[in-house]
């Protein structure tokens, strides 16, 4: 379980999150919501201790400052958007690096560790492909492996960044699916994303932040993501919502 | 708000527990595979070493070569005639071109893993000519630490400021770390050409060696110490095989993954760097060999370091022994190493670059 209270993040010449508090509950999956640039990406890394922060984060209880990498990575996963690789790794092998927090130092993934990347591969149907270079498949498998490497990590939280950003529609639904049946399986499940549709659709609550870096809303996506939420996030937009009032008024 | 009927419900706990495994069987039999190459790799170097002991100004036959190495282990009763040449000149210079060649490979496919990046080589970053100048520093100036100290400190340098050089946004593109090394290496290089300006004869003569590079000054005092750094330095990298994987990934996503990417990329450096400076203080400038070496070992057992370190290392001894076999038979006289290593390796670098920077992008 994820604790943040009161995260605070500057860079050198900007305020870029402050006032950050939540807690993440078993089974639910939780959107990050707001526009680019508004600090999504940075509270991940500032809750996996990449970068240095005010504020405490606690991971099962525990102050994640008195954790190592390897023991942040033992309760947390972090899926990154698809990307490719200088090296041609293949899906296996990809999948089979998730199991690193759990070898103990060893040489390498045993028997065991490979037999769980196995069963994550083929949970997201990609068992044909697991022999595939990574880089040769297309952006939603290539997701879909990260998801699956975040699987073989075997944490009770998983945080997501952007997952279906670069996906057409097809493999956006393929994606939202595997992530939401991840919170059903009792997982804590934090998802950062840019689009209301995909939290009314998708999520069970929403923490929408706001462009100065704090939390203008959370709550369950139906009464929260509304209109004028949305306005505020989007000031671009205007009037023209008609999308997601429909969404939002008409069920 | 309800939930869209056409989710369909992947009960992930089932199938983690219902399914059988065909596919890891595939892939243990794939990682025996990928350490049989190693094994037999290894044997070939043994093989090709013994050739290289045969061949030279005059063939010796391979029985002579083998009851020289027996009278010398004391279980046969006396040299032959070929006593003095097998052991003194051949046997060295073999067993250094060797070394040379397992530790400027293996250091290639660390950086190379390190960088994230599959076109450098201790070469083409800047560090042999940071070396090369430190031992040239060694020749130059009477200085309190010994020439391979030297080369090691600024081959150091050398990568150092490649490194931070070739920084760009938080991040170390192929075409400015390619560049950054270029610059490093003409400028380390050109304060060694100002040594031969103004060096004495005798200098000069000595900074040549490292300009050419060549095994042909092969003595057992350095079979003994270059030999044994490399096997440790070679052990060492090939234990970091495993995080050097996720290291390729990019530092954030390492560290997600529980691999400290700062600590893990210093040893490996450090430990590359000492390896290519001291194959580069015993046999001068050989370019190339870090980069055709690993690709070849990657072509042959894939991404994965734990097999391409190992690989690399056998491969590259193998390589440096059949280029130094060329060096001294090819004319009457001795061909520079570094001349055939750089007459094999540019046109791969521009075939590499070639089909392979455009797949890349800026990665």
């Amino acid at each position: 379980m994820l604790s943040v209270e009161r995260l605070a993040f500057a860079y050198e010449d900007r305020q870029v999150l402050e006032e950050i508090s939540f807690t993440t509950r078993p089974g639910e999956l939780c959107a990050l919501f707001g526009p680019n640039g508004s600090g999504k990406s940075t509270l991940y890394r500032c809750i996996l201790g990449h970068l240095r922060h005010q504020g405490v984060v606690h991971v099962d209880g525990v102050d994640a400052r008195t954790l190592t990498p390897l023991q942040i990575a033992q309760r947390i996963a972090y899926v990154p958007q698809q990307h490719t690789n200088p090296f041609p790794y293949t899906v296996f092998d990809m999948v089979a690096m998730g199991r690193n927090p759990h070898l103990g130092g060893v040489f390498g993934p045993r028997r065991a560790d490979l037999e769980i990347c196995e069963r994550v591969i083929d949970s997201v149907g990609l068992l044909a492909d697991s022999q595939r270079p990574y880089h040769t498949l297309s952006g939603g498998q290539r997701q879909l492996v990260l998801i699956a490497r975040a699987l073989a990590q075997q944490t009770a939280l998983l945080l997501l960044d952007e997952p279906t950003a670069s996906l057409d529609y097809g493999n956006q639904m393929l994606v939202w699916n595997m992530i939401r049946s991840l919170a059903r399986g009792g997982a804590a499940v934090v998802v950062c994303t840019h689009d209301p549709h995909h939290v009314l659709q998708f999520c069970d609550r929403v923490l929408a932040l706001g462009r100065a870096g704090r939390f203008i809303a959370d709550g369950p996506p139906e009464a929260t993501v509304t209109p004028e939420l949305v306005a505020t996030l989007y000031p671009q937009l205007g009037d023209g919502q008609e999308s997601v009032r429909a969404r939002a008024n008409g069920r | 708000m309800s939930r869209s009927p056409r989710l369909l419900p992947i009960a992930l706990g089932d199938q983690l527990a219902r399914r059988a495994t065909p596919v890891v069987g595939g892939v243990i039999a794939g990682e025996g595979r990928r350490r049989l190459v190693v094994v037999m790799s290894s044997l070939a170097v043994i093989v090709v070493a013994v050739v290289s002991i045969m061949v030279g100004a005059y063939l010796i036959p391979i029985g002579d070569v083998f009851a020289v190495f027996g009278a010398r282990l004391g279980l046969m009763p006396a040299d032959n005639l070929h006593a003095a040449v097998v052991w003194d000149i051949r046997l060295s210079r073999v067993l250094l071109a060797g070394a040379v060649g397992a530790a400027l490979a293996t250091s290639g496919a660390a950086y190379q893993g390190t960088f994230r990046n599959p076109l450098i080589e201790p070469y083409i970053l800047g560090v042999s000519a940071g070396a090369a100048f430190g031992a040239g520093l060694a020749v130059m100036v009477d200085l309190p630490l010994s020439m391979q100290v030297l080369a090691f400190l600024f081959g150091l340098a050398a990568v150092g400021l490649t490194y931070s050089l070739a920084r760009v946004r938080g991040e170390r593109p192929t075409l400015t770390l390619l560049l950054a090394g270029i610059v490093i290496g003409s400028f380390f290089s050109a304060i060694f050409a100002l040594f031969q300006y103004v060096g004495t004869d005798e200098q000069l003569r000595r900074l040549v060696f490292w300009i050419l590079g060549g095994f042909y000054r092969a003595t057992w005092g350095e079979v003994a110490i270059v030999v044994p750094v490399t096997v440790a330095g070679v052990i060492w990298l090939w234990r970091l095989g495993w995080p050097l994987n996720l290291l390729s990934l990019g530092d954030d996503e390492a560290r997600s993954l529980g691999v400290d990417p700062k600590p893990l990329r210093r040893v490996v450096i450090v430990v590359s760097t000492a390896l290519t400076a001291l194959a580069v203080s015993v046999s001068g400038i050989i370019a190339w060999v870090g980069l055709l070496v690993p690709h070849a070992a990657r072509l042959i057992v894939g991404p994965d370091q734990r097999y391409v370190i190992p690989l690399s290392a056998t491969l590259g001894a193998a390589f440096v022994m059949i280029c130094d076999d060329l060096a001294r038979t090819i004319s009457t006289g001795e061909v520079p190493i570094g001349v055939i290593t750089s007459i094999l390796g540019a046109p791969y670098l521009i075939y590499l670059l070639r089909t392979r920077v455009s797949q890349m992008g800026s990665a």
